[in-house]
């Protein structure tokens, strides 16, 4: 914690010379071509509320991002870091979130190699076919929308037709999204049968093979007139650990193979799209290991329109379909919580910007009428000028089970608030 | 009763005929201001420095590239790509729109950090552009057949029309007026009055340049009476007929915006 406020004292210290960082970007740019940007933020959060296993306070860092590009002519080349001193570990980590290259090698052709976010699909904040890395940590204890993707040390190659456009994804090793383990934040163990916390993290079983642990990814896409079309094919894994291996009780990512199209069209005023897709755990033995989660059907349908001036509201309704839930009941340990065979969510999203844009209030609700559980996100950010930006916002779970999805995280409910200074 | 019509016909002729007696047909000057102002070349690309100021004199700045392209002819289909550089936050966003004049316009967003390409709903044309007192429309003009135009005043200078909205639910104005310089056939000032016909928004075109022989608006200012605030927008190396792709309007470009944007 001390750290923490040591290295934000810092960096307020210094962030008032903005001069000399506008000074430092003009010289970079003019003496090597170098586009640096970035921003020193803090940022803290409280639980309201006591979790038996977590600590009171769920968020207090500060955190620095420089990126830089160079554009060479026949390809641009990007670096992307973070430096964050993390009070609630007590740690101070760099991570990249990007560091590639992106060129052309034919006219038609897009290469980018290295690590990168990557994103696809068209869910808002619900993903089917979009099986790129996430840090599900980062958005419930309220850090920036963008942590949400996590960087994939991916090569993603696109071609681009008449007809038809390719985008094809090589991930060599997978790394899987950042799951709930009990670092930060409780969760629901279903080999304790309780809530569990910082006191039972389970371990991981990894995937470091080049040659078995790779994941491929594949987009086709087509506009027609104003319509966006799109098929997708996923060959890796799920990207939570949906397994667990029985004798040492480590967490697993079991194979997933998956298939999916999706539909972007305006609706009615608005944009309406629906996505589709199935999903093979071909670890679960078609239902048989109840260890592993089963092959699933996956539909979203979404709508999103301006309701008024500077105000827009988007509903989305999401399904997952259990296969073969009949094994699954019957293998199922006696005394465990069963999982419905469907279970769906239905989301909304309401955007207000205010005061030239400047004030933005925002609120996105997830609700299950099939697990009773919802999970409220409001958000209130105002740019105090181009370079400052305060931000508050909630992360709240309500649900009458312990074991469902967002009602496990019942006691992990905080609030945050953040400044940000860009530059 | 004959001979009067005849002769007034004969007088309708002769004013329509001579171009020194009579103005042109009133649809022809809205269409040519139309063009003008957004329909120079078959394509073009300017940068744009907006500095925004409110009511207590703090100012903001957008810095962008827009790229145009006709895909039809004077006063049809078009299409815009924008590349923001500031304020830091919106740096390297990329937002595209597909114009057209018969129906609601596709407008999509790129958010770098999350490589998100976002659809986003166009139904509200007049809704701020990037929180400045440009609305969309200020940016990639307003379909003429939205509005009844009515000649009310015409001097030496300019052509003095009104505005009156066919579907006045759709819009915040009850009417706009707009002066066209005769020369240059671009609207130079434009005054937008609410249902209490008090004016409440203004535009002033303050520079003025031939660029490759197009008439191009370098300097305008759009003024909000109500709040107070107002937004000058300032363009910068201009260039007409780039013979720019079609291609570059996609969501390709979207996600890796091209040189042309990017200079």
């Amino acid at each position: 914690m001390k750290k923490v406020l040591f290295i934000l004292s810092l960096l307020i210290s210094v962030s008032p010379a903005q001069a000399d960082m506008l000074q430092l970007k003009d010289s970079l740019f003019d003496n090597f071509g170098l586009d640096l940007a970035g921003f020193i933020e803090g940022r803290g959060g409280v639980r309201t509320q006591n979790d038996d296993y977590s600590d009171d306070v769920s968020l207090a860092e500060a955190r620095l991002q420089l990126d830089l590009a160079k554009d060479f002519g026949w390809g641009v080349f990007k670096a992307k870091g973070d430096l964050l001193a993390d009070g609630v570990v007590d740690q101070v980590t760099g991570r990249m979130r990007e560091l590639h290259l992106l060129f052309s090698p034919l006219d038609n052709m897009d290469m980018k190699i290295g690590r990168q976010i990557l994103t696809w699909g068209t869910g808002d904040l619900l993903f089917i076919n979009d099986f790129f890395a996430k840090d599900w940590q980062a958005f419930f204890i309220g850090r920036d929308d963008e942590y949400l993707k996590a960087p994939s040390n991916a090569i993603k190659g696109s071609v681009f037709f008449e007809l038809i456009n390719i985008d094809l994804v090589y991930i060599p090793v997978f790394e899987g999204s950042t799951h709930i383990s009990g670092e930060r934040l409780s969760y629901w163990n279903g080999a304790l049968g309780r809530t569990a916390g910082e006191d039972y993290i389970f371990d991981l079983e990894e995937r470091h093979s080049t040659s078995r642990d790779s994941e491929y990814a594949v987009r086709l896409a087509r506009n027609i007139s104003s319509m966006e079309l799109a098929l997708y094919g996923y060959n890796g894994f799920w990207q939570t650990p949906e397994g667990m291996i029985v004798p040492d009780l480590k967490l697993r990512y079991p194979r997933l193979q998956a298939y999916g199209a999706s539909l972007r069209n305006p609706l009615l005023g608005g944009i309406g799209n629906i996505e589709t897709g199935y999903y093979h755990s071909s670890q679960s033995d078609s239902g048989r290991d109840p260890l592993t989660r089963n092959s699933e059907y996956r539909l979203l349908l979404g709508f999103e329109r301006e309701i008024a001036s500077n105000f827009t509201a988007g509903c989305q309704y999401y399904l997952e379909w259990m296969m073969d839930y009949d094994k699954y009941e019957k293998t199922l340990a006696p005394g465990s919580p069963a999982k419905d065979e469907y279970r769906s969510v239905v989301t909304l999203r309401l955007t207000k910007l205010l005061m030239n844009q400047n004030l933005t209030l925002s609120l996105f609700t997830y609700y299950s009428p099939t697990d009773k559980d919802c999970y409220i996100r409001p958000k209130v950010q105002y740019k105090l000028t181009d370079q400052w930006r305060l931000e508050g916002g909630g992360n709240i779970f309500i649900g009458s089970d312990a074991h469902t999805f967002f009602g496990q995280f019942e006691d992990n409910t905080n609030v945050y608030a953040g400044v940000r200074w860009s530059f | 009763m004959l001979i009067p019509r005849l002769f007034f016909i004969l007088t309708l002729a002769a004013l329509v005929a001579s171009p020194t007696l009579a103005a042109p047909p009133l649809d022809e000057i809205i269409r040519k201001a139309n063009n003008v102002s957004y329909y120079g070349g078959d394509d073009g690309r300017a940068e744009v420095a907006m500095t925004i100021t409110d009511n207590q004199g703090r100012t903001r700045e957008r810095l962008f590239t827009i790229l145009r392209k006709d895909i039809q002819k004077d006063g049809g289909n078009q299409l815009y790509f924008v590349y923001f550089k500031r304020p830091s936050d919106v740096r390297k966003t990329t937002f595209l729109v597909h114009k057209f004049i018969d129906r609601d316009d596709d407008r999509w967003m790129y958010l770098p950090s999350l490589d998100l390409v976002k659809r986003i709903a166009a139904s509200d044309k007049r809704t701020s552009f990037m929180g400045s007192n440009f609305f969309y429309e200020d940016v990639s003009g307003r379909n003429l057949d939205a509005d009844h135009h009515e000649m009310i005043d015409e001097n030496d200078t300019y052509y003095v029309i009104r505005n009156t909205p066919k579907d006045p639910a759709s819009v915040e104005f009850a009417s706009y007026t707009v002066w066209i310089d005769k020369k240059n056939s671009l609207p130079m000032k434009a005054e937008y009055k609410d249902k209490t016909a008090t004016i409440y928004r203004t535009m002033e075109v303050l520079g003025v340049e031939t660029i490759q022989g197009y008439t191009t608006v370098t300097k305008s200012l759009i003024s909000d009476l109500g709040t107070g605030g107002n937004t000058i927008a300032e363009f910068t190396n201009i260039k007409y007929n780039l013979s720019l792709s079609a291609d570059l309007f996609s969501e390709r470009y979207l996600r890796t915006p091209p040189k042309e944007a990017r200079q």
